[in-house]
């Protein structure tokens, strides 16, 4: 920002080429607003245009340069000072000069890499972000436009159940399952808890999702955990046998996929907590950790997939197979 | 090959409970009563006691039945050992009421029938507490508090 009235200053705006068709997401900022910004993924391109609009038509700006980049960042709240970018991609837009009017620049970042998925967390944030500078003797002129990039999973190959027998000795037994250990955003919980051994007057079940986010390295290890959901589950007093089901809608609640280790920077990690509370508000719990992940929007794939299959019925093998290779080379070019 | 789109709610399978599970007695039965306050003693001497009766069906109590006779310092007892040798955190006892001990009182003082009432609503619910926590139930203090006749108090500390 330029506080001297004298010289000339400019206004400088970023334009995506598809800004009409690109989808927008929201993200929640530091202070815990919700706003929407264009989403992105890896390996798209990222281009469009930089309008630099003259605040005093007439007058000359003279610079040391124009230029765009595309960084992808972490930030660790306890040490703001130090921005580490994991992505920095440059594109110089103008040599050193002087513009005598308001111009437009284009810009294209091909195929970009964007290996993590934006995070704002508790002690640490991951951005992307575009950033614009007419770089100038005494005060730089730039503008920054952040945006959004999640990273998208298929369904894993392995999938197995969590099913396991806990206890304290001679007092409670349980054995609990839930259906998967990797779970999608949108997915369902599906569980049991069965009853091996009840000598404690238990009141009530709860299942709950803790999210723990680990920042730091070696001795300087901080783990911030948040409790993102409660659950109840049983009401009342089981007896030996009983089998309590459970069926947990992710879709609810605000959560982000499993981040191991981002950049060697920190961690976000969800956890199941089965938690049973006795007559004498006594709790007993047991955590285990489940894997999230997000699944791709595949809504149109399915659709031109099961239009191919649905001719099958009607026109006969030949015609279905040519269907189905052009569905198939439909969704190789989405 | 169910459609990967829509999520299998359906429930996991489960053994069906024996019906003797269902309908029988629970495993979890534990009661204890304080009651019956009697004042023993006379003149500066005088102190009161309380019947405790347990009955259970916990298979870590010799006695599914028991009674004994217990004093407010026995209690406190109880509270001091297993402070000192559990890891638990030990409900509150009530009172200890030492402004009614003062002479020159209005009233009976400790001997006051609204006070030993409020005090024996106070052992029992403390009692109760913590005879039902899982880790109380491992110390010999508890077991010889609820089942021996009497406290013996050079006893060796110890799990059960």
């Amino acid at each position: 920002m330029s506080f001297f009235s004298f010289g000339q200053s400019a206004e400088i705006d970023i334009v995506l080429n598809d800004a009409e068709t690109r989808k927008k997401a929201e993200h929640k900022t530091e202070d815990g607003k919700k706003d929407n910004y264009f989403l992105f993924y890896d390996g798209e391109t990222v281009s469009g245009k930089i309008n630099v609009t003259l605040k005093n038509p007439g007058k000359r700006l003279e610079h040391q340069g124009i230029k765009i980049e595309f960084i992808g960042q972490i930030e660790l709240y306890y040490d703001r000072g130090n921005h580490h970018e994991f992505v920095s991609l440059v594109k110089d837009l103008a040599r050193p000069g002087e513009l005598t009017q308001s111009q437009t620049f284009d810009f294209e970042f091909t195929h970009v890499e964007k290996p993590y998925e934006s995070y704002t967390g508790q002690n640490v944030k991951l951005r992307y972000f575009l950033r614009a500078t007419v770089s100038r003797r005494l005060n730089d002129i730039s503008k920054e436009m952040e945006i959004v990039v999640h990273t998208l999973s298929t369904y894993p190959e392995l999938n197995s159940s969590i099913k396991m027998e806990v206890g304290i000795e001679d007092c409670l037994h349980i054995e609990f399952e839930y259906n998967k250990s990797k779970y999608h955003l949108k997915d369902v919980i599906v569980g049991k808890i069965y009853f091996l051994l009840v000598r404690i007057k238990i009141r009530h079940m709860e299942i709950d999702i803790i999210k723990r986010e680990t920042t730091g390295t070696g001795p300087n290890v901080y783990h911030e955990n948040d409790t993102i959901a409660k659950y109840e589950i049983m009401d009342g007093a089981p007896v030996r046998g009983e089998s309590i089901p459970i069926r947990l809608f992710l879709a609810g609640y605000e959560m982000t996929p499993t981040m191991r280790d981002i950049n060697k920077k920190y961690s976000v990690r969800y956890y199941l907590n089965l938690v049973l509370i006795d007559e004498e508000e006594r709790r007993y719990f047991k955590q285990q950790e489940i894997t999230l992940w997000r699944k791709g929007d595949i809504m149109r794939k399915s659709m031109s997939h099961q239009a191919a299959i649905a001719s099958q019925r009607f026109e006969g093998s030949s015609s279905a197979e040519k269907a189905l290779a052009q569905a198939q080379a439909k969704e190789q070019e989405q | 090959m169910s459609d990967p789109t829509v999520a299998d709610t359906r429930r996991l399978n489960s053994k069906p409970q024996d019906l003797t599970d269902a309908y029988g007695p629970p495993s979890n039965f534990l009661e204890i009563d304080v009651y019956d306050p009697q004042t023993v003693g006379v003149g500066r001497n005088r102190f009161t006691t309380y019947e405790v009766r347990m009955r259970t069906n916990l298979p870590i109590f010799k006695l599914k039945d028991s009674v004994v006779r217990r004093r407010y310092s026995d209690f406190e007892w109880l509270k001091n050992e297993l402070e000192r040798d559990s890891k638990i955190v030990v409900p509150p006892l009530p009172g200890k009421a030492l402004k009614r001990q003062l002479p020159f009182r209005g009233d009976e003082g400790i001997f006051e029938e609204a006070f030993i009432e409020e005090r024996r609503v106070g052992l029992e619910q403390f009692i109760n507490r913590l005879a039902g926590h899982p880790l109380a139930q491992n110390e010999r203090c508890l077991h010889m508090f609820l089942q021996d006749e009497s406290i013996d108090r050079n006893y060796i500390p110890g799990k059960v």
